[in-house]
């Protein structure tokens, strides 16, 4: 596992700006259903990323960010309840966890700006939660996952816009590099 | 200078330490309507203070901490919102035996209704001396005078304890200038904030950082007897409550175990610390003793009870709670009986803090994100601050002002009056938020 690790960190290291562009493009996907043409720009990252040879081994981060449709579920606001695109999301990263059932994962639960800072660290561990049960429900052993809130403390888009705060209520699932 | 004054000087030097003369029985007439807040702000001189005999110190002559030691002086009172200050600059310079026998008759062309005189001394041991008189210039007389004797360096204090002198002998209030605050310093991209625990004095002097940002920190609060402040680190990535030793410097752990630990906030008699800890998705409140030990657990409900803040007596715990489906204000006794709810205006209520008057509990208003009071009783809602986010009250011990954060992600620390709602941003080197204020200090 060790060694496995740090060679999909040498791969990831190599593979430089397409493969940037293509962890981007997983991180950062925003909560509404991709356009059509969203999903066109996601699929040419995807090529440019196999263009320069970055197959990412087996799990790895690189590995569970190519194999689930996100990394993250999104939340309404002030609300820690999943819906059917979280679920299927999430199903998506059970049934990756279950594959590779030595790894060990981290939850961030995360909140907007528009709350105030002690509340918005319960709301982000409610959110981590919700994603954890879930999984859990999924048949994923609770040892194998933590959870840890951000609060508002670590935007994904800094900026103060709705579509920001909308990309910032999220829960994160954190594979080891 | 007055013998009686000389003697108390001689006794205050001995002491080595900032202390004040003992105030006199009688108590002070109110001079200035505070709670109002309408009346116009009282005007008083305030001449730069002269030296006996010019000597160097650790801070420099003692001839320019007389002039420094005025604007101080004037500054303090001006902030106050319940003063005009006239000077130190365009007054007659005052000399060391006027300080005593004031030009009255000159002062009254001024339009200033008191007057304040000082000096600077050096005494032989190093320390310095700063004599604070206030004078009420229509009847001719002294209203009240102290003395204190601080090392060069304190020369601020000293400044900041004169200005409280005058405050308290004028308006009747609690004094509140020689304070600090313990905030979060914030510096760099939203995405990779570094923030720094800061400790500076009320009005932004004598800054330094406690923590060097490796780790986010959040929420510090003063021990009211000041031997430790509480906050909140991401140290190791793991989200908990550390007290911090002013003294030693050391930091500890309030908590043992996994779950995030936040929201602390000290009892009134420094033994406690109420704090919230969320397990699975539930926050609470709990009680710990400051040594350390077992978690009392004081709230039950399913919902997202925080930001726990007791009563000046130690009675009671006013705190918010979204058990009712939006965050609300709720009020319970210390051992988590009798819980209710108190607000019940529109919108929502977060980060109730109890004045430590007692008479008021401020909090943010999060449709908006406003500063306001209300009583204790969730009567007499006001708002405070106008347009731009808000959060985090944090109120001077006199309970006359409060300071607070403003900017959702890049924030500043701003000061309101309560009375006057006059808001003013509180100089901080960086960014900053999460204010705590001090108690007076010892």
């Amino acid at each position: 596992m060790k060694r496995l690790t740090s060679l999909a960190a040498i791969a990831l290291a190599l593979s430089l700006s397409a493969g940037c562009a293509h962890r981007r493009t997983a991180n950062e996907l925003p909560p509404e259903p991709p356009s059509a043409t969203a999903t066109a720009e996601a699929d040419d990252a995807g090529d440019q990323a196999s263009t320069v040879g970055t197959a990412p081994l087996p799990g790895s981060r690189g590995d569970f960010l190519q194999s689930v449709p996100s990394d993250r579920v999104f939340f309404d606001f002030d609300s820690y309840a999943l819906d059917d695109r979280d679920r299927t999301t999430l199903d998506a990263q059970a049934a990756w966890l279950t594959r590779n059932s030595g790894v060990r994962v981290l939850i961030e639960g995360h909140a907007d700006e528009r709350g105030t800072r002690e509340y918005n660290l319960a709301l982000g561990d409610r959110r981590a939660n919700a994603a954890r049960d879930y999984l859990e429900s999924r048949g994923i052993a609770a040892s194998r996952m933590q959870t840890i809130s951000w609060g508002k403390e670590r935007p994904a888009n800094p900026a103060s816009t709705e579509e920001a705060y909308a990309e910032n209520r999220r829960a994160v699932t954190v594979v080891p590099e | 200078m007055k013998p009686l004054f000389a003697l108390f000087a001689l006794l205050l030097a001995s002491a080595g330490q900032a202390q004040t003369e003992p105030q006199s029985a009688e108590p002070p007439p109110l001079e200035v309507d505070v709670t109002g807040g309408q009346r116009a702000a009282l005007p008083i001189a305030v001449p730069s203070m002269p030296t006996p005999q010019e000597a160097a110190t650790a801070a420099g002559g003692t001839g320019a901490l007389g002039r420094q030691v005025a604007d101080i002086v004037a500054t303090d009172l001006r902030n106050s919102g319940l003063f005009t200050p006239i000077g130190p600059g365009g007054l007659h310079a005052v000399s060391f035996p006027q300080v005593t026998a004031p030009d009255f008759p000159y002062f009254a062309t001024t339009g200033a209704q008191n007057l304040v005189q000082g000096f600077v001394q050096a005494n032989a041991n190093g320390s310095i001396t700063v004599g604070c008189y206030l004078y009420d210039i229509a009847a001719q007389n002294e209203l009240t005078r102290q003395g204190y004797v601080v090392q060069p360096r304190d020369w601020r204090r000293a400044a900041h304890r004169c200005a409280d002198a005058i405050f308290s002998r004028l308006t009747g209030e609690g004094a509140y200038f020689d304070t600090r605050i313990v905030y979060v310093s914030e510096t760099g991209p939203a995405r990779r904030r570094i923030k720094r625990l800061a400790i500076m004095d009320y009005d932004g002097a004598n800054h330094r950082f406690l923590t060097n940002g490796q780790w986010t920190v959040l929420t510090p609060r003063f021990a009211p007897n000041q031997q430790t402040i509480t906050f909140m680190t991401y140290q190791d990535e793991r989200p908990r409550v550390m007290v911090y030793e002013l003294d030693s410097g050391r930091t500890r752990p309030l908590v043992a175990g996994p779950n995030m630990t936040f929201a602390p906030r000290y009892s009134p008699d420094s033994r406690y610390i109420i704090f919230s800890m969320a397990i699975g998705g539930n926050t609470d409140i709990y009680r710990i003793p400051v040594a350390g030990g077992t978690p009392q657990r004081l709230t039950n409900s399913p919902g997202i009870d925080t930001g726990g803040s007791y009563s000046p007596d130690g009675s009671r715990i006013v705190f918010e709670s979204d058990r009712g489906g939006s965050q609300q204000i709720y009020m319970m006794d210390s051992d988590g009986s009798n819980q209710r709810r108190i607000s019940f205006g529109g919108g929502g209520y977060a980060t109730p803090v109890w004045s430590p008057r007692g008479d008021l509990i401020a909090f943010t208003k999060t449709g908006g994100f406003r500063i306001g009071v209300m009583a204790p009783d969730g009567s007499g809602e006001r708002i405070l601050t106008g347009g731009g986010y808000a959060e985090g009250p944090t109120w001077a011990p006199n309970g006359r002002a409060i300071m607070f954060t403003r900017g959702a992600s890049q924030g500043e620390l701003w000061y309101v009056d309560v009375a006057s709602g006059a808001t003013r941003r509180v100089p901080t080197p960086l960014g900053g938020s999460d204010p705590a204020w001090s108690p007076l200090r010892p």
